[in-house]
């Protein structure tokens, strides 16, 4: 059990989101960096779609209400339990009364903390996710507040070591998978769509200049702003279903990033497709951040896919061992 | 939260644009493909798009099937290794959709129209040069089949708008219209199923609850369900 103590607003339980109900227009939701999300869980032993809470608004502070164990990953939040320093990408126990307290990041956008059996609020739809647009999941479907009390699930992992145990973030261990580019922006991947020969006089640019995110980016999507891409004529489209990381162009011309929380379906002509695997970096990107737009293709997609899956994969495989062999 | 579009150029037509001859295939990403019917916002294009839908919910590699309007969006469970074969099999499948004939159950939905929450109807009117009556005359005697469901959780899209009904999308969206409300948006109309910023044009209100998360069927409309309009009050 904790108990909020000070948040921002938007901060939100999520877990992978509820992919299934799509055709009926429930937006996906779920975590914006998936990496952060299921790294923190495995840490913890937990199912790694355990509910956790993502946290963009800062500072943001929680009571443990019981002894647990705790893991925090994603942006480097300077975290402090009662006062005193937690490295970035850490777990470990706490105590009934402790107080964790996350800062405004260093770097990067969103921070993950997961606990013990994870956040144990009501499955609807098959999700623990909030769904803030139509107002249901989560916490009655609203985002944390001040005094929130929130259960944690059962778990059956042993707990961490006092002194904790921690992880090499994504974009250190992945390094050479999620390049940046010379002038150390981040550089997604993104693979040409429907519409993308209607802006082909502004092609090389759409490829070529940094675009900057603007202020007025959320979970819902990002906007880009820039030297506009306007298509050779106008389309209105017939409404034709989204997903996240879908690239559209409404008519001035400043591209906008659909994400977690965006619609369903949507009429702008869609110029490209951000690659999946690559999403999680740009949860990360801050509003007034620039980013740039790489054309890749869907072996370049398995390719990283692949890595990620690696990744997780050795990230299990040293959590366990480290936790038999300290005897915890 | 939402995101407020920019104006639209004036020159944008609110006639939605044909699709062509052919069947157009396109990709989202790189697990995410777009099949557009060819030809017009039709029922005809839309059944085969039903049709296609329940050829490929059958395969084990398929995650979601999200119907658009006259589209639809698969969702492979992973990326497909083979791109043209990918293509392919999609060509085929819409090769071999018919037109299906789903039995949907018929929606009766009592309107109010006119009043406070038609803050649109003179707009409707002036666009279509149609008195308030003829247009809520016109309107209340169609009769429409939901294509599909979208944007918001519950929200239909309807086919069946008397063409003399159209009226282009507003340049400057409601911010708050309320969810309930009857609205025509280009050549479309719908009952907005949330609270919201909202582009389309209010011509009235109806009670109803088109999206409850904890009920069995969460959604109230389902493709190809037939849905009618009756005016139980015109306040003018």
């Amino acid at each position: 059990m904790i108990e909020i103590v000070k948040t921002g607003p938007l901060n939100t339980v999520q877990d992978a989101g509820r992919s299934g109900f799509r055709d009926i227009g429930v937006s996906v939701s779920g975590v914006m960096d998936p990496l952060a999300f299921r790294a923190g869980n495995i840490l913890l032993g937990n199912d790694e779609n355990a509910a956790c809470i993502e946290v963009q608004m800062f500072p943001f502070k929680v009571r443990f209400l019981a002894d647990t164990s705790i893991a925090v990953t994603g942006a480097d939040c300077r975290t402090k339990l009662d006062g005193a320093d937690l490295p970035p990408w850490w777990a470990c126990s706490v105590r009934a009364g402790q107080e964790l307290e996350m800062q405004f990041p260093r770097s990067g956008a969103r921070s993950y903390l997961c606990v013990a059996g994870g956040i144990d609020v009501p499955v609807v739809m098959g999700s623990r996710s909030t769904a803030l647009r139509g107002g249901f999941g989560g916490t009655d479907g609203r985002p944390l507040a001040k005094n929130d009390r929130l259960a944690a699930g059962v778990t059956f992992a042993s707990s961490l070591p006092a002194q904790g145990m921690g992880i090499e973030p994504p974009e250190i261990a992945l390094a050479n998978v999620f390049p940046t580019s010379t002038e150390g922006l981040v550089q997604l991947r993104a693979i040409p769509a429907g519409e993308y020969a209607l802006f082909e006089a502004d092609l090389p640019r759409f490829w070529s200049q940094p675009w900057k995110v603007s202020l007025h980016s959320n979970r819902t999507g990002y906007r880009l702003s820039g030297t506009p891409v306007t298509p050779s004529k106008v389309i209105e489209m017939r409404s034709y279903g989204l997903i996240p990381g879908i690239v559209q162009v409404p008519p001035a011309g400043e591209p906008i990033i659909q994400l977690a929380d965006a619609n369903t379906a949507g009429g702008y002509p869609k110029i490209a497709g951000i690659i999946e695997e690559d999403l999680w970096r740009l949860a990360q990107v801050q509003p007034g951040q620039s980013i740039r737009l790489v054309k890749s293709d869907a072996r370049e997609a398995i390719a990283v896919a692949s890595q990620i899956n690696q990744w997780f994969t050795r990230l299990r495989d040293n959590v366990m061992p480290v936790k038999t062999v300290m005897g915890f | 939260m939402t995101l407020v579009s920019h104006e639209a150029p004036s020159r944008a037509s609110f006639i939605l644009a044909s699709q062509g001859d052919n069947v157009k295939i396109s990709t989202i990403g790189s697990r995410a493909w777009l099949i557009e019917a060819p030809g017009d916002f039709d029922l005809p294009a839309q059944r085969r798009i039903w049709s296609l839908a329940a050829t490929l919910r059958a395969r084990d590699d398929v995650e979601s099937l999200i119907p658009g309007v006259t589209n639809l969006l698969v969702l492979f469970r992973q990326t497909p290794e083979d791109y043209d074969a990918t293509f392919a099999l999609l060509v085929a499948a819409w090769e071999q959709a018919q037109a299906v004939h789903p039995q949907g159950k018929l929606i009766e939905i009592p309107v109010i129209y006119g009043g406070e929450h038609a803050t649109d109807l003179d707009a409707v009117c002036q666009h279509t040069g149609l008195s308030p009556r003829e247009v809520i005359r016109r309107h209340s005697q169609g009769s429409y089949t939901v294509f599909s469901l979208g944007s918001a959780p519950g929200f239909g899209y309807l086919h069946g708008l008397d063409p003399s009904l159209a009226t282009p999308r507003k340049k400057v969206p409601s911010l708050n219209m309320l969810k309930g409300t009857v609205t025509i948006g280009g050549a479309q109309t719908g009952v907005s199923a949330l609270t919201g910023p909202n582009g389309w044009n209010a011509i009235g209100f109806a009670e109803l609850t088109l999206f409850d998360p904890r009920a069995e069927n969460p959604a109230l409309m389902a493709p190809g369900d037939s849905v009618r309009f009756l005016p139980e009050r015109i306040e003018l």
